[in-house]
């Protein structure tokens, strides 16, 4: 029998009351479900406004938008959900972003072989991250900050002030944006999927369900037994695969390619998991909420736009909006302490 | 305990300024006139049109015997110059090249550098007034801006609907310059009276918002049937945007583009045409110019007439400017013979 | 014991003496340019605005905190300042106005973390976009010059008949006072208990609540002071001033030798940190090293320098110490 240890007081006296399981899954599936009014909600106002906002290829549109952010914040997800956090995916995708391109414009390995490349050069900053982070224990923040600067110059000295335009890549590469699986683009496919399996594996795996304890109490998991090194090592690990994955098909979704891409992804990829509900303590919070989180942001951005509001509110209204998602989290989580300690359970 | 801590900062403190005080004074003086060290600072170095301009001025360097460079920033911000400015007066070269993100953010910098006996010779896009010398102006602004308008009104059938400005930063005085002469002639002339602006968003000059910035216009105009980009990186991507969504052909586009970028798009009949000028001789008409200056041979005053190597003639005029040439016209005919 | 452990607080500083030494001779190597009073003039002044924000920041990291919304109340006061200027009103209004702003942009980031207790990480990620946000509202794309001669003389020119940029003045009262304040005061020594143990410090009785308030509204003023500094020094108020500073910002104070997790560091660390990375870059800059190419020495900087302080304070936990601060020491 496996022992489990979870720290905030609302969890515990929830977890005594439902059992582990169905806490863990009620208070994701309230986040998500949240996320989905609200999402509901901007639609039908918006569409009320303005029709035109209602149609498929427009949702096509934000959807196409969101699909590598998404696929970034499966990555980050993984690592906040440990306790820690990864600053440094923007220069990730933009390294391999560049990377990439740079090979499919020699031309020397051809798509397949170029797209391998990349996702194995994600796969080893990432790597580079957890080797800091588990085993030099250099905090999170502070080495993927470290990262940040360190990857983007990277970027910088292996572009050398060139970029890469769309008449340089091979039609199939710039084609993976503009096909379609069964009348969806690949694109959406793609980050579906990515997003989907995370999300089995993080609930219904072993190595899934230690990264939630670690992030719940991080002692307490080192006692159990667990792993934590090496699972920590392996969070940022993902979350440079993904990260990596973003930045294959940044050229193709983009056309070129230059230093500066994905430059401050990584704070939209944090809001993003933020609105989501993952807890940036670690320990809560799910893959599709942080995605749900994404498409949220994205339709808010289009509909703006759409109803030709100065898109400079949109900054702003992203900011509030973490907000209030921070602040709702906390809220619920207080009410839920003061009705358990009002029934006497604490 | 705390004291010592406190010393610890005053003997670092002290041992910059000391070191700094046996320091060569104010990094030596001018350059002898003869030298030619000059150093071209364009918006952002991550852009095809610039690198064109800079081998421009390297055939001059060549051909003068002076030595040429090119410094900028990444991103095209006035912030992102000034630093480039003030090393570049530490480095005390003879003249500097700029073309401006933001004509007052950089002007004091200038300044510090024109009392240094630092000639600026502004191009493409100019630096405040009193902050340069000349401005090599690559067309007549007005002409610019009139073309733009007679190329998009000619693309689109009947010459009605919406149109939009896809444009670089939003400070730049070129775009601003240009973009207040296409409004100009479309308030004035009658002929464009079904043409509305509706939207002039800005690409920053970055391929990625220039993307993000035309499917947005895409989105919240689905009537829009042109787009006027007067920049080379902006007239790409928003190529590239038509072709991925399909609107090729549906919503018209024209601007500014080198022919190398765009050649794909023309003959494909996304873009059917657009304009520019010979790049490469603005690169070398800049350095030219700048290199008279140096060597005191112009002193660049309105009126004065000099000639620049293989390009020949040019005077300046009343406010300091010299113009290159006309704008010159690219379509599928002619988009083979230059290669840039 | 006492004397092992300001040993080590001392070796931390000495040692980026010694990086700074380092780099200058390192510049001086590079560029023969690098070594004059004028060279050092515009390597400081191009500093002092993050210079300013990093000694609040500082302080908000040592209480326990984080504050990444500097960059973006900087941008706010300069928006709002170009905003107020370009409407007619005179200056000594616009800049207290600001500066007020700033206090009520520190205080809302205060109030989120210690009355409602969220996270500052996320609160603050959420109020960088807020006001770089408000700052576009405010000022739109445009840009916003034609300032006073003062103002500008103020931001680009010197203290008359020496090299001294007068923001530096600015900067060295205001390090001056927070020394004083940090290591010299109640309120210092209470900065340090918040941040080494909440729970702690409260049952001391420090109102954790409201002094890290204050820091947050100190944080927001000077930002708003570094604001119109920059607006001034470049002659042109924008929305997107100090877009990217916050890293630069946030480094300096991590190699200044404060503990992300709060409890330790010192001004003088700061300080020396600020100048270290800008005497590097500078440096570099001569050399005609891009400035995104010189970030991964910065970076690697910032990595060496935690893990290498992490790794002594693993060794020196296994000895047994005091607190260094606390005015009780047990033994």
């Amino acid at each position: 029998m496996s022992v489990r240890v979870i720290d905030a007081p609302t969890d515990s006296a929830l977890a005594r009351r439902f059992g582990l399981e169905r806490t863990l899954t009620l208070v994701a599936r309230l986040r998500e479900v949240g996320i989905l009014l609200v999402l509901l909600a901007v639609v039908a106002i918006v569409t009320i406004q303005a029709p035109l906002f209602f149609s498929v290829s427009n949702f096509e549109q934000i959807l196409l938008n969101v699909s590598l952010i998404a696929i970034v914040a499966v990555g980050q997800t993984t690592v906040v959900l440990t306790r820690n956090v990864d600053l440094s995916v923007g220069s990730m995708v933009g390294l391999v972003a560049f990377a990439t391109g740079d090979l499919l414009k020699e031309n020397t390995l051809g798509v397949p072989g170029a797209i391998a490349v990349g996702c194995l050069l994600g796969l080893g900053l990432g790597a580079f991250n957890g080797l800091l982070v588990a085993v030099a224990k250099v905090p999170a923040i502070v080495a993927t900050l470290g990262t940040l600067y360190v990857y983007r110059g990277l970027d910088f000295l292996v572009a050398g002030g060139k970029q890469v335009s769309a008449i340089d890549l091979p039609r199939d590469y710039l084609g993976i944006a503009t096909s379609s699986v069964l009348g969806i683009p690949t694109l959406i496919v793609a980050a579906a999927l990515i997003a989907l399996v995370a999300a089995y594996l993080l609930r219904n795996s072993g190595a899934g369900r230690e990264l939630y304890a670690i992030g719940s109490n991080p002692a307490a998991a080192e006692v159990v037994g667990i792993p934590t090194h090496r699972l920590i090592f392996g969070a940022f690990v993902v979350c440079g695969l993904c990260a990596g994955i973003a930045g294959v098909l940044w050229g193709s979704r983009f056309g070129s390619v230059n230093a500066l891409a994905a430059s401050g992804l990584e704070l939209q990829v944090i809001a993003a998991v933020v609105v989501g509900g993952v807890n940036i303590f670690g320990g809560s919070g799910t893959v599709i909420g942080a995605v749900l989180g994404a498409i949220l942001l994205a339709t808010i951005e289009n509909a703006l736009r759409i109803l030709h509001l100065s898109e400079f509110w949109l900054l702003a209204i992203d900011g509030a909006i973490i907000l209030l998602a921070v602040g709702t989290d906390a809220a619920i989580r207080g009410y839920f302490q003061r009705i358990l300690t009002r029934t006497g359970r604490r | 305990m705390r004291w010592r801590r406190g010393s610890q900062f005053a003997l670092a403190g002290m041992t910059i300024l000391v070191v700094a005080a046996c320091g060569g004074g104010e990094g030596g003086g001018g350059a002898s006139p003869a030298t030619l060290n000059i150093a071209f600072l364009p918006k952002a170095v991550n852009n095809p049109y610039f690198d064109v301009a800079a081998s421009g001025g390297q055939e001059a360097a060549t051909a003068l015997s002076g030595t040429f460079k090119q410094v900028g920033p990444s991103e095209a911000t006035g912030a992102a110059q000034i630093p480039f400015i003030q090393t570049l007066t530490q480095q005390n070269v003879s003249a500097i090249v700029v073309s401006a993100d933001d004509p007052d953010a950089i002007a004091p910098a200038l300044k510090q550098a024109m009392q240094k006996g630092i000639k600026v010779v502004g191009y493409d896009s100019s630096p405040a007034k009193d902050a340069r010398n000349v401005f090599i102006n690559q067309a007549d602004t007005k002409a610019i801006g009139v073309s733009q308008v007679a190329m998009v009104c000619d693309e689109i059938p009947g010459c009605a609907g919406d149109i939009a400005v896809l444009s670089a930063t939003s400070t730049a005085t070129n775009q601003n310059a240009w973009i207040q002469a296409m409004k100009d002639e479309l308030a004035s002339n009658s002929k464009y009276s079904g043409l509305k602006l509706v939207k002039v968003a800005y690409g920053n000059d970055d391929p990625q918002v220039s993307t993000t910035e035309t499917q947005a216009l895409l989105t919240s105009y689905p009537n829009l049937k042109g787009i006027i980009s007067p920049t080379t990186v902006g007239i790409s991507a928003a190529a590239q945007v038509l072709e991925q969504t399909g609107k090729a052909g549906k919503v018209q586009l024209t601007g500014l583009g080198t022919p190398n970028l765009m050649r794909k798009y023309v003959k494909d009949g996304t873009c059917k045409e657009f304009a520019l000028w010979n790049v490469k001789d603005l690169g070398y008409l800049a350095y030219y110019t700048a290199a008279l200056l140096v060597q005191g041979k112009i002193k660049g005053n309105p009126s004065e007439k000099f000639t620049a190597g293989r390009l020949g003639e040019y005077t300046i005029d009343a406010n300091g400017v010299v113009l290159l040439g006309p704008p010159f016209v690219f379509k599928a005919d002619n988009i083979d013979q230059l290669n840039f | 014991m006492r004397v092992r452990v300001l040993g080590l607080i001392r070796r931390w500083e000495t040692l980026l003496v010694v990086l700074l030494i380092g780099f200058v001779v390192l510049g001086s190597s590079l560029s023969p340019y690098f070594l004059s009073a004028s060279n050092f003039s515009d390597l400081t002044s191009n500093l002092m605005e993050k210079a300013i924000m990093a000694l609040p920041l500082a302080l908000v990291i040592i209480a326990g905190e984080i504050d990444l919304s500097v960059e973006s109340m900087l941008g706010l006061a300069s928006a709002l300042l170009g905003f107020t200027y370009a409407l007619g009103w005179p200056l000594w209004l616009d800049i207290p106005l600001v500066l007020v702003v700033g206090a009520m942009g520190g205080l809302l980031n205060g109030v989120l973390v210690t009355r409602a207790g969220l996270p500052s990480l996320v609160v603050t990620l959420g109020t960088l976009a807020l006001y770089r946000g408000l700052a576009s509202v405010v000022l739109g794309p445009r840009s916003v010059s034609g300032w006073p001669e003062w103002f500008t003389n103020f931001g680009f020119a010197y203290v008359p008949g020496t090299l001294i940029p007068w923001p530096l003045l600015v900067f060295a009262t205001l390090a001056l006072a927070f020394l004083f304040v940090l290591h010299r005061t109640w309120i210092g020594r209470h900065i340090y208990a918040m941040g080494k143990n909440k729970q702690a410090a409260r049952y001391s009785g420090i109102d954790v609540a409201k002094l890290k308030t204050y820091l947050f509204i100190l944080s927001g003023v000077l930002s708003a002071l570094a604001g119109v500094i920059l607006t001034a020094r470049f002659s042109s108020a924008r929305a997107d001033n100090g877009q990217g500073f916050v890293l630069d910002v946030v480094t300096s104070v991590l190699l200044g030798g404060v503990n992300i997790f709060g409890g330790e560091g010192t001004i003088v660390g700061v300080v020396l940190a600020i100048f270290v990375i800008g005497v590097l870059r500078n440096g570099l800059t001569l050399a005609d090293v891009s400035p995104d190419t010189q970030s991964v020495a910065v970076g690697a900087l910032l990595i060496l320098s935690v893990a290498g302080p992490t790794l002594v304070r693993r060794i020196s936990a296994a000895w047994p110490r005091r607190q260094l601060t606390s005015p009780v020491s047990n033994s």
